[in-house]
């Protein structure tokens, strides 16, 4: 459903990614693993569309995105949910669950109730402002945003840094209920092997910007930990 | 007492004047950070608009209308400096988004244009704009206080564009959009916010409340192509003092500064008045930089 085909992308003159290529398959939980400055969310953002990739392309359900605008991929099914969360600080936090609507017009203004009973803290701090909320209370209101448009594919750029051990818990919980659900192809960015070996399908190794390894869970073993993950 | 009543008074009319013509900077300044030289323009354009309607009313309308003419005035000067700031945005501002010296630059070039625009079609000598008869006059109270009915209209004039833009900006899906675009306009995008749709619609509704008080600024006198640059610096003054970003700081801004500015010029003169407000607008700001009204918050931090 997603293809990455030989992404070139960077930052004014440095290149940080070359070469890339990756699949994500429908319903599936794909994890993005690697050392710090290997490019995961330099990835994640020439996805989303955040930063234009110089060469190849990135299509989804069959079409070519390499040129669209991260709005049109949004519309188009596709949620984010940033490193660092990316809050609207000065909204509420129903005021940041409804621009979550945004990529849906024409579906009303309810925000589904799927998406609100993954993260049943929420609602008691609807009317509090984003900026006020603590960084575990952040993540799951980026996550509950980024379903709130029911997405088809899920990009998610380390959601467990800097979150106390229980809402990390809670964040697998919810990857694993949307993976049962079936619904949601994800895309999961993430140092914390643990984490990534208890929720993923198929794995992909980035290193200095390219992708050195891929596999599925069983052939993820010491041998490729200690080649491309220990620091 | 009578003496306080009125001081009071004159100072909220003060107020309520500053008000309305930083309102508008208040959303492209305050909003968008844009730094809009040309804003004390569009407060112009209003007031021409405002002019034109009542030329049209005398040419046009039977003499028993003209007294309404500036209740069709007020809306015609929104429309009009709307329209001339969603072209302004379209062709000029969106190429200078994130560059305040540049843009500082070239709205000032806009603003001279647009003075000029003004001269060549309504010639440079100052235009009268008669008030609707049913403005002229006052309210008297406490025996010999006499409060005009223009000044008293402008600041219902305030209030209500301050209730109209409270609820558009705070209670509305658009006013949503574009607090989210203004805060973090990345995310926004990636959220399906068209960003470019909300910028020029923010920067088109600010001019189009310049174009407002540009229509009341007739009430008080003879209107010129030049009228802008008289309250430009107020303008700046008034959305700095307050607070960039947070509309009600502009609001607590407009009042210190007109109160104080009635106070002092009624302890010393006109002129002396004014440095002595500059003074101590100077010297709040190396106090509390943020202005009156400071957006706080954890992820600021």
């Amino acid at each position: 459903m997603l293809a990455v085909r030989q992404l070139e992308a960077g930052y004014g003159e440095s290149v940080i990614l070359r070469n890339v290529t990756l699949e994500v398959q429908r319903g599936e939980v794909v994890c993005l693993l690697g050392r710090n400055g290997v490019g995961k969310t330099t990835l994640m953002k020439s996805i989303m569309g955040v930063l234009k990739a110089r060469k190849g392309h990135v299509t989804y359900s069959g079409a070519d995105l390499t040129k669209r605008a991260p709005g049109e991929r949004a519309r188009r099914g596709i949620g984010y949910v940033p490193q660092g969360r990316e809050i609207f600080p000065q909204l509420t936090v129903f005021e940041n669950l409804l621009l979550g609507l945004e990529a849906t017009p024409g579906k009303g203004r309810i925000i589904p109730e799927s998406a609100i009973m993954k993260f049943p803290v929420l609602p008691t701090m609807y009317g509090r402002n984003g900026g006020d909320l603590s960084g575990g209370q952040q993540q799951q209101l980026a996550f509950a945003r980024a379903l709130a448009s029911e997405p088809a594919l899920l990009l998610l750029d380390e959601p467990c840094e800097g979150i106390q051990p229980s809402i990390v818990d809670d964040i697998r919980d919810v990857i694993r209920s949307i993976k049962a659900e079936g619904g949601t192809a994800i895309l999961l960015a993430e140092q914390s092997l643990e984490f990534v070996k208890s929720v993923g399908d198929y794995f992909y190794i980035l290193e200095k910007g390219s992708i050195a390894w891929e596999g599925g869970l069983e052939a993820l073993d010491d041998e490729v930990i200690r080649r491309y993950l220990t620091v | 007492m009578d003496v306080i009543v009125l001081q009071l008074f004159n100072g909220f009319s003060v107020s309520s004047i500053l008000l309305l013509i930083a309102l508008g900077l208040a959303i492209t300044f305050g909003l968008m950070k844009v730094i809009n030289m040309a804003h004390g323009e569009l407060i112009m354009i209003g007031a021409y608009s405002a002019y034109v309607v009542q030329n049209l009313f005398l040419s046009y309308m039977p003499s028993s209308m003209f007294n309404w003419y500036f209740i069709a005035a007020i809306p015609f000067s929104f429309i009009v400096a709307f329209l001339i700031g969603l072209l302004l945005e379209a062709t000029l501002i969106r190429f200078l988004y994130g560059r305040p010296l540049d843009s500082l630059l070239a709205t000032w070039g806009i603003g001279l244009m647009l003075q000029q625009l003004a001269r060549t079609i309504f010639g440079a000598p100052n235009v009268g704009v008669t008030s609707p008869s049913w403005l002229n006059g006052g309210m008297t109270i406490m025996g010999d206080v006499v409060l005009p009915y223009k000044r008293l209209f402008i600041i219902a004039l305030v209030c209500l564009c301050l209730v109209a833009m409270y609820v558009y900006i705070y209670r509305s899906h658009s006013g949503r959009r574009m607090r989210a675009v203004m805060q973090n306009r990345e995310m926004a995008a990636c959220l399906g916010i068209s960003t470019r749709r909300v910028d020029a619609m923010t920067f088109a509704i600010g001019s189009g409340i310049a174009g407002i008080a540009g229509c009341a600024l007739t009430l008080m006198g003879p209107i010129g192509p030049s009228i802008g640059t008289y309250y430009i610096v107020d303008a700046f003054m008034v959305v700095v003092l307050g607070g960039v970003g947070k509309l009600i700081g502009t609001v607590f801004g407009a009042l210190g500064i007109g109160l104080s500015n009635t106070v002092f010029e009624y302890w010393t003169t006109a002129s002396l008045g004014k440095v002595l407000v500059f003074l101590c607008i100077v010297a709040f700001l190396q106090w509390k930089p943020m202005g009156l009204v400071a957006m706080r918050s954890r992820s600021l931090d």
